[in-house]
């Protein structure tokens, strides 16, 4: 088993012909994720990478039976285009666009949550499940199928804990980016909820970063819900407060959402945590035994 | 994106605020013409003067005054206008002021303080209020927090009259206040979500000696990535109050914050970039700077990433940190190695290279015959910086 996807997933692409949405496409059809069409508005009936592109997400939903969507639509149209998918039946949207307005965010998340769709990012890699379904612009072949999941802010933070449990050869059963904005789509918890009931994830990694108090609420609820180790790495111990540092959510706002204050209350709650992102790997080691 | 003072309350005025009829003047001739301007309109007889920069503790730092004279007025405007201003909020060298707003005085009886926020954790918009106002609302929610009333707001409905009169009635407002006070909170979430505020601040909201609400000071941070659907609130930019280098780098799609150490940092992700800086600080070393060169870290850009880490005189040596995915990784070592040949770096650079095609990436480094070290773990790259750092004599005393 893994989460949210597997080698079942029917994923559509909403941005299809475009620059992103093509090159993506085709680093996850090379992948093995089952792809089966696009959306395109105005481009409809004709054909891309060899896949049927459509008008509508509604369309491409009836036509295709998709049940996941990745989108690489420019930020001025995400919302929409999120709000297209959801209406259409998808139950899964993975969103990499980054510079969303927050206040569209808001509100999508509100309309997600209300229809039962999952929506993960956006600004973040997307979701793959080593060996059957790859959604996003992470580089496949880092990962190997196995049993950490791992969960995170950023994209290139986990491309370094997925190499370091591929060599360690642990491999991982799912990988999911939630991103870097302030509003995400789908939080810790609600990550670790699935990775709890998820028989192949043996471990946890979590990575996060400063802002916010999203690892603060994710350390109580690993505390009092979560039966696999978990093994934390937070990123901005250096960072200035009130600069944002790349990511949009990545900002200690009113001396609230340091490094310090993450490292903390994970570790009160019983997390393993490394201060140096090199012992990922080396970390769950010994943190499992393994 | 940062809002002056005066800017931000020419939106509050569009959407029905109370604030003082306020002239923002670039020049001391503006300035002087401006006083003759709000005598006409007020009968009262002092004005005050403030230095418009995007940083708080104005105050302390002699930026804002109470004058009755032109002379006052000029003398402030002379000794402010093309001059920076230094406060606890702004680094040594502060914030250049090119305005200051002249406004008639107001007649305080209260001071009280009212916010929005979005707060992540609950994925609302948040208004807060407070009995105390006039002083930092971190310290008040630190000290007192029970002295802040929170509201947040549907999604769906939007901010209701309930909400602002529960608050206007916890506060102690009576009468007319009450009724003034819901006019404010109303216009106050109107603006915030008509233009994609991030952060709202009237502090203080005055309770003046007649009795009315007045926003004495006005906050507001725009939502940068909302820009693209609000030209007016494009135009209010101002380039003067951002530091050069992050300026001259977000040209580039560089992500660059300047910090206090010596280790040049260039890092592909923000994430990564962060636990960079935080790898080299556990071995020893102070970064320099955050410095995100994106996915695509072609010779272009990487040439760019150096010429804005190496204008900082403070370093001493570069840690080159690559994750390559999908971009092969001796792709980017050529792209490094043309870069460094090319803006002539004369300090060390050590170059972490990890993904694809890293080995060749390697050779590539080796065989540029350039003051390149390539680390072969992530580990050994800060050690290596941290050491290098250590030996360089800076390029100040060169």
């Amino acid at each position: 088993m893994s989460i949210l996807v597997d080698k079942n997933t029917r994923v559509i692409c909403q941005g299809f012909t475009g620059a992103q949405g093509t090159f993506h496409s085709e680093q996850a059809l090379a992948y093995g994720t089952q792809m089966v069409g696009g959306v395109t508005p105005g481009k409809g009936g004709q054909t891309h990478l060899d896949l049927p592109v459509f008008d509508t997400v509604a369309e491409a939903v009836q036509a295709t039976n998709a049940n996941a969507s990745v989108i690489y639509v420019p930020a001025a149209f995400c919302k929409d285009s999120i709000l297209e998918a959801a209406a259409a039946g998808i139950e899964l949207i993975v969103c990499i666009t980054e510079g969303i307005p927050t206040l569209d965010m808001l509100q999508v998340k509100v309309k997600c949550d209300q229809l039962g769709v999952r929506l993960i990012g956006p600004n973040c890699p997307g979701v793959i499940t080593p060996g059957e379904c790859k959604i996003g612009i992470m580089p496949g072949q880092i990962h190997r199928p196995g049993k950490v999941g791992i969960i995170s802010r950023s994209g290139t933070l986990t491309y370094e804990a997925v190499k370091q449990t591929t060599d360690a050869g642990f491999g991982q059963s799912t990988c999911v980016g939630i991103g870097g904005d302030p509003i995400p789509g789908s939080n810790f918890i609600e990550i670790l909820q699935l990775f709890k009931d998820d028989p192949q994830t043996e471990a946890i990694v979590l990575i996060g970063e400063i802002g916010g108090t999203a690892e603060e609420e994710a350390a109580d609820y690993i505390k009092a819900n979560i039966r696999q180790p978990v093994l934390a790495y937070i990123a901005g111990v250096t960072a200035p407060p009130g600069k944002r540092m790349g990511h949009a959510g990545a900002i200690i706002a009113g001396g609230k959402g340091t490094a310090e204050e993450k490292f903390t209350a994970l570790e009160a709650a019983g997390v393993t945590t490394v201060r140096s992102l090199a012992e990922i790997g080396e970390g769950l080691r010994k943190l499992t035994g393994w | 994106m940062n809002l002056h003072e005066y800017q931000a309350k020419q939106l509050f005025a569009q959407y029905g605020l109370p604030v003082s009829p306020g002239i923002a003047a670039a020049t001391v001739q503006e300035a002087i013409a401006a006083e003759s301007e709000l005598r006409a309109e007020s009968d009262e007889p002092d004005l005050m003067v403030k230095a418009q920069v995007h940083a708080g503790g104005r105050g302390k730092a002699g930026g804002v005054k109470r004058v009755s004279s032109r002379a006052e007025i000029e003398q402030f405007a002379r000794h402010w206008l093309g001059n920076r201003l230094v406060s606890y909020q702004t680094d040594a060298r502060g914030q250049p002021v090119g305005r200051i707003l002249l406004e008639p005085c107001t007649a305080i009886a209260e001071e009280l303080y009212l916010g929005a926020v979005i707060d992540r954790a609950s994925r609302r918009i948040v208004v807060m209020a407070s009995t105390e106002g006039g002083v930092e609302i971190e310290k008040v929610a630190h000290e007192s927090p029970e002295k802040i009333l929170k509201t947040p707001i549907d999604p769906l409905t939007g901010p209701q009259p309930y909400q602002a009169r529960q608050i206007a009635f916890k506060l102690g407002l009576a009468g007319p206040q009450v009724k003034q006070f819901v006019g404010i909170f109303m216009g106050l979430v109107k603006l915030f979500l008509e233009k994609d505020v991030a952060l709202c601040e009237v502090n203080p909201l005055v309770i003046k000696t007649d009795g009315n609400l007045h926003c004495l000071d006005a906050k507001l941070v725009i939502d940068s990535n909302a820009l693209f659907r609000h030209a007016d609130l494009h135009e209010m930019a101002d380039p003067s109050q951002a530091d050069e280098r992050e300026a001259q780098a977000a040209q580039w799609g560089l992500n660059y914050v300047a910090l206090d150490g010596n280790i040049g940092c260039m890092v592909n992700g923000a994430g990564l970039a962060m636990g960079t800086m935080d790898m080299v600080q556990l071995h020893g070393g102070m970064p320099a700077n955050f410095l995100d060169v994106g996915g695509g870290a072609n010779r272009e850009r990487v040439a760019e990433a150096f010429k804005i880490i190496l204008s900082d005189t403070n370093v001493k040596a570069v840690l080159v940190n690559i994750f390559g995915g999908i971009v092969r990784c001796d792709m980017i070592a050529e792209g490094i190695v043309g870069a460094v040949a090319e803006v002539g770096v004369s300090v060390p650079v050590v170059v972490r290279l990890e993904g694809t095609n890293a080995d060749q990436g390697k050779q590539v480094l080796a065989k540029s015959g350039l003051n390149i070290q390539a680390a072969t773990s992530l580990t050994e790259a800060a050690k290596l910086v941290v050491n290098a750092a250590g030996q360089t004599p800076s390029q100040a005393q060169e």
